[in-house]
């Protein structure tokens, strides 16, 4: 070990340090604006402790290895990845192990070319639009694809993992998807594996954490439901989350955009004047006219379901994206 | 003889600390950066070659900086030059160019006098290291 260069305080004041970096700030606004996820809150709350520690000992001269800080969140869709990475930027920069703090979040397009001689200088220009801040990589897994041997995912990887190695001060990288993909993922290729040193993992939320997101969103939106809605978007959940293609909070934000359009409908065809307190409140018929309620599919010949025609544009049933 | 050609070409060269800022100062401007290098430097030859493409959306210097160090593994005895395109309207051309880059002997220019009708003369400026040897290959020690 290293000597200290001067003598070393026999005492840091460790809570100073932390309202010093303004991390309080974001940790209690993570806290006050995310639902649930409490395993995530500790967790993200351990990573920042680690870093200001870190920063403290690297400051009195005690020798230390600089943290690696990649990073791979797990978890189902919907359950507040890429809000927690951007998040997680913000503390970062505040601690000052990224410069700029931005979030650049890409997918596997973004970073693997069509032909020979495509894919290096695409993923290096990602890398050298991310560096300074975070490169989140959604649904990482995609990048490698065992079946084909002659798939440019393997080339991007490469680069990716050359980069996560030798500019470590200047780029953050986390990798997000389902956790068993990523497992698979890692077990193929262990040179990332060994490269993430903090694995977070995303629990689903439960019906009652739902509910108070959905009313958090139409708060934003300066909606809200009256007191049957909410009942009837409870019941709503239930049905919601036994049918194929759930995507936690995403699935409710689909959801209420769909009452919306239902809300606007049944205003646009009732009579005018509307009380303006009308305009803000969904009611228990905008809820449960959704497809969810109906137990078999009306298939009547030249008339579609209730909300059929709307439902087609839900990301979570467009084919290609069955996975989510 | 030193080639002074773009900005803050009379100071010391710069550390890579200070492109740093220089680029990072661009980049806070939201110009294009882009890497250029040549074994030609003559004033008059204003397009030098590029070094991949121009970059755009960059938020941070270490991208450009890491482009730089594999131009200059490259070419380590090229010209290199950094500059920053502002395409606002109006602008649309380049704000900054600086040399970041030179070779290590720098032999300089010698004034070419040709005689031409009426015993008028012509001047122009020849460098010694251009004449001396093929393209890829002037610089070379």
């Amino acid at each position: 070990m290293t000597q200290p260069l001067a003598a070393p305080p026999d005492t840091i004041d460790l809570a100073a340090e932390y309202r010093e970096a303004g991390v309080a700030d974001v940790l209690d606004r993570l806290d006050a604006e995310l639902v649930g996820l409490a395993p995530v809150k500790r967790r993200v709350r351990e990573i920042a402790a680690l870093l200001l520690v870190d920063r403290v000992r690297q400051r009195l001269g005690l020798n230390t290895t600089p943290p690696s800080l990649h990073m791979c969140f797990t978890g189902n869709p919907g359950t507040g990845k890429t809000t927690l990475a951007l998040r997680m930027a913000e503390i970062l920069q505040r601690l000052g192990y990224v410069r700029k703090g931005h979030v650049v979040a890409v997918t596997r397009d973004d970073l693997v070319g069509q032909y020979i001689g495509h894919t290096a200088p695409k993923t290096k220009d990602v890398l050298k639009r991310a560096m300074g801040g975070v490169l989140f990589i959604d649904e990482a897994y995609y990048l490698f694809r065992p079946e084909n041997e002659k798939d440019y995912g393997q080339e991007a990887i490469e680069i990716l993992l050359q980069v996560m190695e030798n500019q470590r001060d200047d780029l953050v990288v986390i990798l997000a998807g389902y956790a068993d993909r990523m497992d698979r993922f890692f077990e193929s290729n262990p040179g990332m594996k060994s490269r993430i040193a903090h694995h977070v993992e995303f629990p689903d939320y439960n019906n009652a954490e739902l509910g108070q997101i959905a009313e958090r969103m139409l708060a934003d939106w300066n909606y809200r439901f009256d007191a049957a809605g909410r009942a009837a978007f409870d019941d709503y959940l239930r049905h919601r989350r036994a049918k194929a293609h759930f995507a936690n909070a995403r699935s409710v934000r689909n959801a209420l955009d769909r009452m919306r359009l239902r809300q606007a409908l049944r205003l646009f065809d009732g009579e005018s004047p509307v009380a303006t307190d009308d305009l803000q409140i969904l009611t228990e018929a905008d809820v449960r006219a959704s497809r969810h309620f109906c137990p078999t599919p009306p298939t009547l010949i030249g008339q579609s379901p209730p909300d059929e025609e709307i439902d087609a544009y839900d990301p979570d049933r467009v084919p290609e994206r069955s996975d989510y | 003889m030193r080639i002074t050609q773009g900005a803050f070409s009379f100071l010391p060269d710069l550390t890579d600390t200070q492109i740093a800022a220089q680029i990072d100062y661009c980049l806070r401007n939201q110009w294009a950066v882009a890497i250029e290098f040549t074994d030609d430097p003559h004033p008059r030859n204003t397009y030098w070659s590029m070094w991949g493409h121009p970059m755009f959306d960059l938020q941070d210097a270490a991208g450009v900086i890491s482009e730089l160090n594999a131009c200059r593994q490259s070419y380590p005895q090229h010209y290199i030059r950094v500059n920053a395109f502002d395409a606002t309207a109006g602008w649309e051309s380049v704000r900054l160019s600086f040399i970041v880059n030179r070779p290590s002997d720098e032999p300089g220019f010698r004034v070419v006098r040709r005689e031409g009708i009426g015993r008028t003369l012509h001047y122009t400026l020849e460098s010694y290291a251009v004449g001396r040897r093929p393209e890829g290959e002037r610089y070379a020690t």
